[in-house]
């Protein structure tokens, strides 16, 4: 059964590669690499059980810690250009 | 007992396969950023939730057959699938917020539509 | 005071709940690293009412369920749209008025729109919350009013 899961998983992901290689724009493609990182998580779950070893889900939950911050922070240095942004600079500009 | 409890894990995995690769279909078919994020919310909440949910399942039989070890596994299931619930959203509305901030024009229907 | 309490209180069960060794030690480096994180919250000052939301109460719980059916019945609709040969969206923005009080009101307004698919939500400003829909149907208010029904009275707590 897991092999199914793992087999499914893998195909969604090269299908979320292809949106990610194909985007128009940034947004796309971090969009693309975000749900990627969401079916890596499930696809470490399934390998753990798939090998008998549900230990993996430790990976997984850091997996999952790791893809969200690093989607925010593509996304805020792509919006403002440096990940150091603070409201005052908006201040100076307007 | 443990045979429906198989099959429902087997139902659930399956289905949440199948929103899986709809969500992913949604992702390649949608016209433009915004609508791509609906299709990529189908992933984060129903896919990653029946397919955590068959595997819970799976770990309930453990649980029945006696091994003490496998509630730990439950409670790491549940919280992958919270913390997935709680960052999805924000995920989600950042990539729209960025979207909006660097003037992307969300897309709109032809005026004629089919229906 | 009283929450600096409960979030180090969740943070020893979280801890107990990932390692699951009991040994004296173990123990005593869970204890010290969630007294660290409650010191490092308390001088960052984010232990109030929205760090650690406990006047939610159990109300929050009663709300998840209701929200689960929700998203499957949303997720069901957005697969429908998906699988459509045609494709039938027609993407609209719209402004919706919540009635929620607080700030974490909000927050969980807000997430459960963008949660259940077909419904995004891009900005909130004040009570109005900026809506991008997938098709004019997502929007027609019925599932939004209820769902800002069930928010404003989990935001009441207990």
């Amino acid at each position: 059964m897991f092999v199914a899961a793992t087999a499914g998983i893998l195909i969604s992901m090269t299908l979320a590669m292809v949106r990610a290689l194909l985007g128009p724009t940034v947004y796309d493609r971090v969009l693309a690499v975000n749900t990627f990182g969401t079916k890596t998580v499930l696809l470490i779950a399934a390998l753990g059980f798939l090998t008998g070893r549900p230990e993996f889900l430790d990976l997984a939950i850091v997996y999952a810690l790791i893809n969200f911050i690093a989607t925010i922070a593509v996304l805020k240095f792509f919006e403002y250009g440096d990940l150091g942004h603070e409201r005052r600079d908006e201040a100076v500009l307007d | 007992m443990e045979i429906v409890l198989d099959g429902l894990s087997w139902l659930c995995i399956v289905g949440g396969l199948f929103f899986m690769l709809v969500g992913t279909l949604g992702l390649l078919r949608m016209p433009d950023v915004y609508t791509r994020l609906h299709a990529a919310g189908m992933t984060d909440t129903m896919g990653a939730g029946l397919l955590l949910l068959g595997m819970g399942l799976q770990t309930i039989i453990g649980i029945v057959d006696g091994d003490g070890q496998y509630w730990f596994v439950l409670f790491r299931l549940v919280f992958v699938y919270a913390f997935l619930l709680f960052t999805s959203p924000i995920a989600t509305h950042a990539v729209a917020r960025a979207a909006l901030h660097g003037g992307l024009e969300p897309y709109r229907a032809p005026a004629e539509s089919a229906d | 005071m009283l929450r600096a309490f409960g979030l180090g209180t969740i943070l020893v069960v979280f801890w107990l709940l990932l390692s699951g060794h009991y040994t004296l030690m173990l123990i005593s480096f869970g204890v010290g690293s969630s007294a660290l994180v409650v010191y490092l919250a308390l001088r960052m000052d984010v232990v109030d009412h929205e760090g650690v939301p406990l006047q939610l109460g159990g109300r929050f719980w009663l709300y998840l369920p209701w929200l689960m059916k929700e998203i499957f019945v949303a997720n069901v609709a957005v697969a429908k749209v998906i699988l459509h040969p045609k494709l039938p969206i027609s993407p609209i923005t719209v402004i919706f008025h919540g009635s929620q009080k607080t700030d974490i009101g909000r927050f969980i307004y807000a997430n459960s729109i963008t949660l259940t698919p077909g419904t995004i939500t891009t900005g909130v400003e004040g009570q109005d919350f900026e809506i991008h829909a997938l098709t004019y149907a997502d929007v027609d208010g019925r599932e939004e009013d209820e769902m800002d029904r069930r928010v404003t009275w989990v935001e009441q707590g207990d």
